[in-house]
């Protein structure tokens, strides 16, 4: 099987990226193919990205409170653009609230601080084995 | 006293008598046998938490040879390795000063004054993503932003409701901004007139250190060289007209939450300080002028002996460079003073009141390190901004370890130490080093340019992270003694009303302002920000007083000095 490709990105203003880029080097060293975007990425330029990219991941790093408005909108975008395979998920500081109705809008896990880089291997090489053929 | 002068000088060897160095001798070679010598129980490694490794015991022999008188020295006298002043905390407590801000002016006014009126001595605002990036609240780019991390000032008008009811000539206001910075005290500096204090009066910090914003932070808004001379501008205008003012806080407090070792973070943020300093020199600036209005600003994180040294290396460090290199005369200039702010970092959001002891003991170790002013983190801030509750306990834990632990009773107890001083030692050796490697970069701003910083810190980060996922380093809570806990404690929420009344504030004042001053005064900016020769904060003062908003005011700078782009590395 080719590697899983997985595009990580900052959306928003937010330039904290210690976490993101723990997670990009975890995944690089699991085997997967991973791009990382940088920061202060619009839902627009993150969708696109991943499209050219042929990413089969979403992951999305958010620590400043805009999950609520950023999430719903990279989630749209992919519906809008046929890109609903790709599979978004995230993490930051996220209340379990927030994160149960982000979940109800098609996003997938939301790590929250605690979570270790395994549970995020583990995590997508279960969720890529669920995949639809086509996005493989 | 001579005698003692020379023991104290020549070390162990002198300060033993011949019989007493042979039992002295006996009881370590005893010590040596029977020791097991382990460098780990149960798979947790005896390091720092920047993972230097530690001894199991530290004797005499760890500072053989140290010349006390030169390296530790009093307090208050060069090279201040145990304090910046000579009475320290027996004259004068550290101001308490907690980082705040959220939502919108009011409530943020409302916080200062509860905060206030609990003890607290001094005000920091932390300001919301758009205000440090230099958008306004109705920007396309704020959206979802507004508030939510800091409080939202788009103009004068915003700054004057965040500290109404405040005598700015008694308070001091630290304020943590950086790419807009030159603005934010522009309008400071508008509110404090229109209060009747001048400028000569305003005490207070501007953080305004865009290096570690390349480095760690990440908010920056133009390239390296513009912010650099936004920078010498603040200095160059502070220099003559706000004598009380620090116009800047070289921080290492960012760099360090970005997963730089204690090292890393102690010989980035002197450098960048050094290259401040080179600036405004070059500026034509005299060291002595600008020097002593310099602060600096550490983390105080989870190993507390590695972060006491860590603080009393850099007074050190940085008294030698000023004096024999930037040949300050001045001894004000020599010392370094500094803020201290608790790990953020090291917080976990499972079992968040355990938070609560990390923060005191944190608190402990800036004390003994000599710190001049404090904040606290509340046990609550991986979930959300503090609630009014979890900010009170973070100010009482430093009440606390101020008024009833005893450690401010004494200058510098921890001096003598073999531990702490061969530890203070080893944290100068390695900054040293740093330096170096630093400098056959070309510098800082070409080490940024190469993205040495950003890579060294990632890895830094990622060390720690794979420690903690291996077990080497114990997280309560993480990696240990985990409970299946859901989060019971009440959390402060910002409605997302706060943006839409903001913007709406906005607009009514986008149509109330004199719209012929704003132009003419944004001209002026933007003819003098084309003028390398031109100051640009008495521009920005007269921008503020005609309620342009930071956006525009960035806006027009932005036209002149472009933008900066980090490629993505990790």
């Amino acid at each position: 099987m080719d590697k899983i490709r997985v595009l990580l990105a900052k959306p928003g203003l937010d330039g904290h990226d210690r976490g993101i880029k723990v997670i990009a080097a975890a995944l690089r060293d699991a085997g997967m193919e991973v791009i990382y975007t940088g920061l202060r990425q619009t839902p627009d330029k993150i969708v696109s990205a991943a499209i050219q990219e042929d990413a089969q991941f979403i992951g999305m790093s958010i620590l400043s409170g805009a999950h609520m408005t950023l999430f719903p909108a990279v989630a749209k975008l992919l519906k809008e653009k046929g890109a609903e395979n790709i599979h978004l998920f995230g993490g930051g500081i996220v209340p379990d609230q927030d994160a149960a109705k982000l979940e109800e809008i098609g996003v997938g896990r939301i790590f929250t601080p605690g979570a270790t880089t395994e549970e995020i291997v583990t995590y997508i090489r279960d969720t890529a084995r669920d995949l639809p053929e086509e996005t493989l | 006293m001579a005698d003692l002068m020379d023991s104290a000088k020549k070390g162990i060897e002198q300060v033993l008598s011949k019989s007493d160095r042979k039992k002295y001798e006996e009881a370590r070679a005893k010590f040596e046998e029977q020791r097991n010598g382990a460098d780990e129980l149960d798979g947790r490694k005896f390091i720092t938490v920047s993972g230097l490794p530690i001894k199991d015991l530290y004797t005499p022999d760890d500072v053989a040879g140290k010349d006390f008188v030169e390296e530790v020295g009093f307090p208050g006298q060069y090279p201040y390795t145990r304090g910046v002043h000579t009475d320290m905390y027996r004259k004068r407590l550290w101001t308490q000063r907690l980082f705040s801000g959220m939502g919108n002016a009011r409530q943020t006014n409302k916080r200062y004054h509860f905060l206030l009126s609990q003890g607290q001595m001094g005000l920091s605002v932390a300001f919301d993503l758009p205000t440090l990036m230099g958008y306004d609240s109705d920007h396309a780019f704020a959206k979802g932003e507004v508030g939510k991390c800091g409080v939202a000032v788009d103009s004068l008008k915003d700054m004057e409701i965040v500290f109404d009811g405040i005598d700015l000539g008694k308070i001091s206001t630290s304020m943590t901004i950086n790419a807009p910075a030159a603005i934010i005290l522009a309008m400071y500096i508008a509110v404090g007139e229109k209060k009747g204090v001048p400028s000569e009066q305003l005490t207070g910090t501007l953080q305004n250190d865009i290096l570690k914003e390349f480095i760690a932070q990440k908010e920056w808004v133009f390239p390296p060289l513009p912010h650099m001379r936004l920078i010498v501008d603040t200095i160059e205008y502070g220099t003559y007209h706000m004598p009380r003012w620090n116009t800047i806080s070289i921080s290492g407090y960012h760099i360090r939450e970005a997963g730089a070792t204690a090292v890393q973070e102690l010989a980035y943020t002197l450098a960048n300080g050094f290259a401040y300093i080179e600036a405004a020199m070059a500026r034509g600036l005299d060291v002595d002028q600008f020097a002593p209005r310099l602060s600096l600003f550490f983390n105080s994180h989870l190993d507390f002996f590695e972060e006491i040294a860590k603080y009393r290396a850099a007074r050190r460090i940085w008294a030698r460079r000023l004096k024999e290199k930037y040949k300050a005369k001045n001894p004000r200039s020599w010392l370094m003073r500094f803020h201290t702010q608790t790990a953020g970092v090291s917080l976990t959001a499972q079992q968040p009141e355990n938070n609560i002891v990390r923060v005191g003991w944190q608190a402990m170790a800036a004390a003994l390190g000599g710190t001049q002013s404090l904040h606290t983190n509340s046990m609550d801030e991986t979930l959300a901004l503090p609630s009014e509750k979890a900010a009170l306990i973070a100010l009482r834990t430093q009440q606390l370890v101020a008024l009833e632990s005893g450690v401010t009773n004494t200058i510098d107890p921890l001096a003598g130490s073999y531990f702490v001083e061969s530890l203070t030692d080893q944290m100068e050796e390695e900054t040293e080093k740093i330096f170096n490697e630093i400098e056959q970069l070309g510098g800082v701003l070409a080490g940024i340019d190469k993205g040495y910083f950003q890579r060294e810190i990632a890895k830094s980060a990622y060390a720690y992270q794979k420690q903690v996922e291996k077990g080497e380093r114990i997280v309560v809570g993480v990696n240990k003694y985990v409970m299946d806990d859901k989060v019971d404690i009440p959390l402060l929420e910002i409605d997302d009303s706060v943006e839409t009344e903001q913007c709406e504030a906005l607009r009514q004042l986008r149509q109330a302002r004199d719209n012929a001053k704003v132009d003419s005064t944004l001209a002026e900016l933007k003819a003098a920000c084309k003028d390398e020769s031109k100051n640009l904060m008495p521009y920005l003062v007269e921008c503020s007083k005609a309620y342009v908003t930071l956006g525009e005011m960035v806006d027009v700078m932005r036209e002149v000095f472009g933008e900066y782009q980090e490629p993505p590395m990790f």
